[in-house]
Order: structure tokens, then C-alpha cells, then sequence
């Protein structure tokens, strides 16, 4: 098997340069690729556009590299919850494009299955239509979205393998497959890195030929962003 | 005149044994809350999860498992956990039933407005603009005015719109009220102790009114 195991996070990211444009997975904070975006804020690299459903918290997830200045754009569905990204925002420092979680996902997949385009309904009508393509089949509306075309997806699987075959875990899979789908080159870190043969073939997510680096990633926070319980 | 949990439990009657159901954040979550016994519902998260179950136990909180309003959750019997993409394929193939969710106006001809407010920090629109423009059949659960005390009922909308076209029903604190194909807001029940007349008062936009309006039973 093609071996696609690098060391550590740093290792892994080492060719990200400035200006770059990033996918990162994950759903607010579950899910995301916390090694790699501590390993993004201390290599320091900067002018990012960052495609992802969400933009962290302050201190936490994509938020810590908004504290750092190293986004110049967010292209995201939902950006609350985020005090510094508000204030680059009505600052003006900040670039942002919020679209559809649908369609964002869909440009995702579209990247993914090598297709240029989708046509979505999603925005009709609304903003989201201003300067786009519009196609009427079967007497609807759609608006055509591009495929989205990014340098590095960054994804975070539960187990891998060194193969690059990941399986996700629970809701944490969310944007993470279709991401890694959609890379030039997609780095993937996982929580269990195993050797090949030891993932069972039919619960492979995501086939290692879309993957490029996989690492065994460390100390995971897993932090929770809405805790809600039921009493007993 | 009903709460907010008077407008989830009327809303809840809506919901037909064997719908796949997807709820907004607010009301709509409520909704849950009075799925009427015997009927059976699957709830659709769009961050991937169909089979949505209560808030866990305290001390059984698993991170990687919420739902698309980041709150801990628990899955149930026969529930299935699928990415974002295929999330949104089944909403826009209208694999989902229904859809529940606020707004800040919706017009007489169905139109909504819900994710942005001009000078204000906009957050986003998530999957509002997917669910609307795909859905085979939303309900809106909203009051009836906004904090002004001005109808949020209207002709047009004023606020940017998530979706044209496309609210079928729409419940408030003191009205059901579907929307014609033709527009207009046909009034068909209102609230225990709310008037004719009142919802007259506070609804802006084309109210058609035909014969008794009998009263919610909640």
C-alpha cells in the first residue's frame, strides 16, 4: 500500500503558504482539525481564505488563527458566536462570503466528483442570486454555483489508516468528507492511525486516494459549544 | 393568546405519522416537545443525522454528536449519521417532509425573511435558504409582531430575503394561517380569547377571512 503518514501536524502543513486557499472541516467545533489549525498559528501563515462551514469561537478552532490575523477571507454558511470575527468584520480587515450550507457543501462535492458547476435553488431570488447564472428546468428556478477550487482541504477523521482510508465518527463527520474529497491535496488527522487491514473495507467513508498526508493528531479538546442535558 | 410553547404544540398537530420532519432553532425545537403520542416522527439535523434524540443525560455528553444548533444530543433505535452534502441531497430531492422554522416577515405571496438585518452583524443564513427552497412544506413559527409592535405578516417583505415563493402555513401567538397560491393570508383558526378583529389589527398584508373562524384547540 502507498504510505501517506507524515510525523506531525507541522509536518504536514509545511507548504501551506501565504494566500492560500483552505478548506477546513467540521460543524462549529465538532469536528474540526484541531491540530493542523494550531500548527497553521504557529507557522504564522497569513492572507488565508478559509472555506468552512463556521469560523470558531474566539479561542478556540478557526478563531484562534482570526486572533493571529492570518485570514484575510472566511467563506462560511454561519459566523456567530465569534467577538474578534465581528470586530475584523465591521473593520473592515475581514473579508467574508456566507453562503448556503447546502450549496457550500454541494461546491464541496462538486470539486470532489470533478464537476465544474451544480445548479441549486438554494438563494433564489435573494442576495445570494446577484451577478450568478440562472437556469430554469422543469419550470424552476436554479442558480448555478462553481465548484470550489482550494489549494489544502484539512480534514479530522476518528481512525485511519497509513493508506489514507478514514472512517468518521458520529455528527463529527459533517463537511469532513466532502472536504477531503475536494483538496489539491487534503491532509487528513485522526484520532487512531492504524496500519492497513485493520479497517474493515465496507466502513471506509473516505477512500485513501483522495487522501494525501495522514497523522495521528494529539491532545484533542473536543470542546462543546452548546452543552445541553436532561435530568435523570 | 399562546406562548411559545402554545405555538409548538399547535404546530405539532400538523405532524403526519411517518414524516421526516426538520426543525429550526427557537419555537420549532419545541415542537419535539408535543409530537402527539403514537405518531411516529423522524427528526432530520442538516449536520448530518436523521433519528434525532433528546438531550443526553448529564455526565453522557459525547462532542462529536449535536445537532445543527451545536447543542449535545443523542441518537435513537435506527438512527443514521451521513455528511453535509448528502444532507442537503435528501432536503433538496424533498425526501423531507417537513419543515419547521422562525422568520423575521413573510409576505402574503409566501415569501421569507429570516437570517439578516441591514446594520446589523450578520451571522448567516446556514441552511436556511436550502431548506426553503426545496422544502415540499414549511410552517413558519413566528409571533405575530416584532418588538416595534409591527406586523410581521406583510404585503412585501422588507428585510432581505432567505426564499420567494415558498411558506405554505404560517402559526403565531394568535393565528393559523395558510397562504393561498394566489396570495394572501386565508385566516383559520385563532388563539383562545384573540379576535377577528384583533388579528385584523396586527396583520398588514391581504387577510382573507371566510365564514366562523373557530378557535385553536390546544
Amino acid at each position: 500500500m502507498i504510505n501517506k503518514v507524515v510525523s506531525n501536524a507541522d509536518e504536514a502543513i509545511k507548504d501551506i503558504e501565504n494566500g492560500m486557499t483552505l478548506m477546513l472541516g467540521g460543524f462549529g467545533l465538532c469536528g474540526i482539525p484541531e491540530n493542523s489549525i494550531n500548527a497553521l498559528v504557529k507557522k504564522g501563515v497569513n492572507n488565508l481564505t478559509c472555506i468552512s462551514n463556521n469560523a470558531g469561537v474566539d479561542d478556540f478552532g478557526i478563531g484562534l488563527m482570526l486572533q493571529k490575523r492570518q485570514v484575510k477571507k472566511m467563506i462560511s454558511s454561519y459566523v456567530g458566536e465569534n467577538a474578534e470575527f465581528e470586530r475584523q468584520l465591521l473593520s473592515g480587515e475581514l473579508e467574508v462570503e456566507l453562503i448556503p450550507q447546502g450549496t457550500l457543501a454541494t461546491r464541496c462535492m462538486a470539486a470532489g466528483y470533478g464537476m465544474p458547476a451544480i445548479f441549486t435553488p438554494a438563494g433564489v431570488g435573494t442576495e445570494v442570486a446577484e451577478g450568478k447564472e440562472i437556469r430554469n428546468f422543469n419550470g424552476k428556478d436554479y442558480l448555478m454555483e462553481m465548484a470550489f477550487d482550494a489549494d489544502f482541504a484539512i480534514v479530522k477523521a476518528w481512525k485511519g489508516d497509513t493508506s489514507g482510508n478514514l472512517i468518521f465518527r458520529s455528527t463529527a463527520r459533517n463537511f469532513n468528507p466532502v472536504m477531503a474529497m475536494a483538496g489539491k491535496i487534503t491532509i487528513a488527522e485522526v484520532e487512531e492511525l492504524v496500519e492497513p487491514g485493520q479497517l474493515d473495507p465496507d466502513q471506509i467513508h473516505t477512500p485513501g486516494i483522495y487522501v494525501h498526508r495522514i497523522f495521528q493528531g494529539e491532545n484533542y479538546e473536543k470542546r462543546i459549544e452548546q452543552r445541553t442535558v436532561r435530568t435523570r | 393568546m399562546l406562548d411559545k410553547n402554545g405555538i409548538a404544540k399547535r404546530i405539532a398537530k400538523e405532524i403526519k405519522d411517518g414524516y421526516y420532519v426538520n426543525l429550526g432553532i427557537g419555537i420549532p425545537t419545541l415542537v419535539a416537545n408535543y409530537i402527539p403520542e403514537g405518531i411516529n416522527v423522524v427528526l432530520q439535523s442538516e449536520n448530518g443525522l436523521l433519528g434525532m434524540g433528546p438531550f443526553p443525560f448529564e455526565g453522557e455528553e459525547d462532542p462529536d454528536l449535536i445537532n445543527a444548533g451545536k447543542q449535545t444530543i443523542t441518537t435513537l433505535p435506527g438512527s443514521a449519521i451521513f455528511d453535509s452534502a448528502m444532507s442537503f441531497g435528501m432536503i433538496r430531492s424533498q425526501k423531507v417532509d417537513l419543515t419547521i422554522l422562525g422568520a423575521m416577515e413573510v409576505s402574503e405571496n409566501g415569501d421569507i425573511a429570516n437570517w439578516k438585518i441591514p446594520g446589523k452583524m450578520v451571522k448567516g443564513m446556514g441552511g436556511a435558504m436550502d431548506l426553503v427552497a426545496s422544502a415540499k412544506n414549511i410552517i413558519v413559527a413566528m409571533q405575530h409582531v416584532n418588538k416595534a409592535g409591527e406586523s410581521k405578516l406583510l404585503p412585501e417583505c422588507t428585510l432581505p430575503l432567505t426564499g420567494i415563493k415558498c411558506i405554505k402555513k404560517v402559526v403565531t401567538e394568535l393565528a393559523v394561517l395558510d397562504i393561498l397560491p394566489e396570495g394572501g393570508f386565508r385566516l383559520l383558526e385563532r388563539a383562545p380569547g384573540v379576535s377577528v378583529d384583533y388579528i385584523k389589527s396586527v396583520t398588514a398584508g391581504k387577510l382573507i377571512i371566510e365564514g366562523e373562524i373557530p378557535e385553536m384547540d390546544v
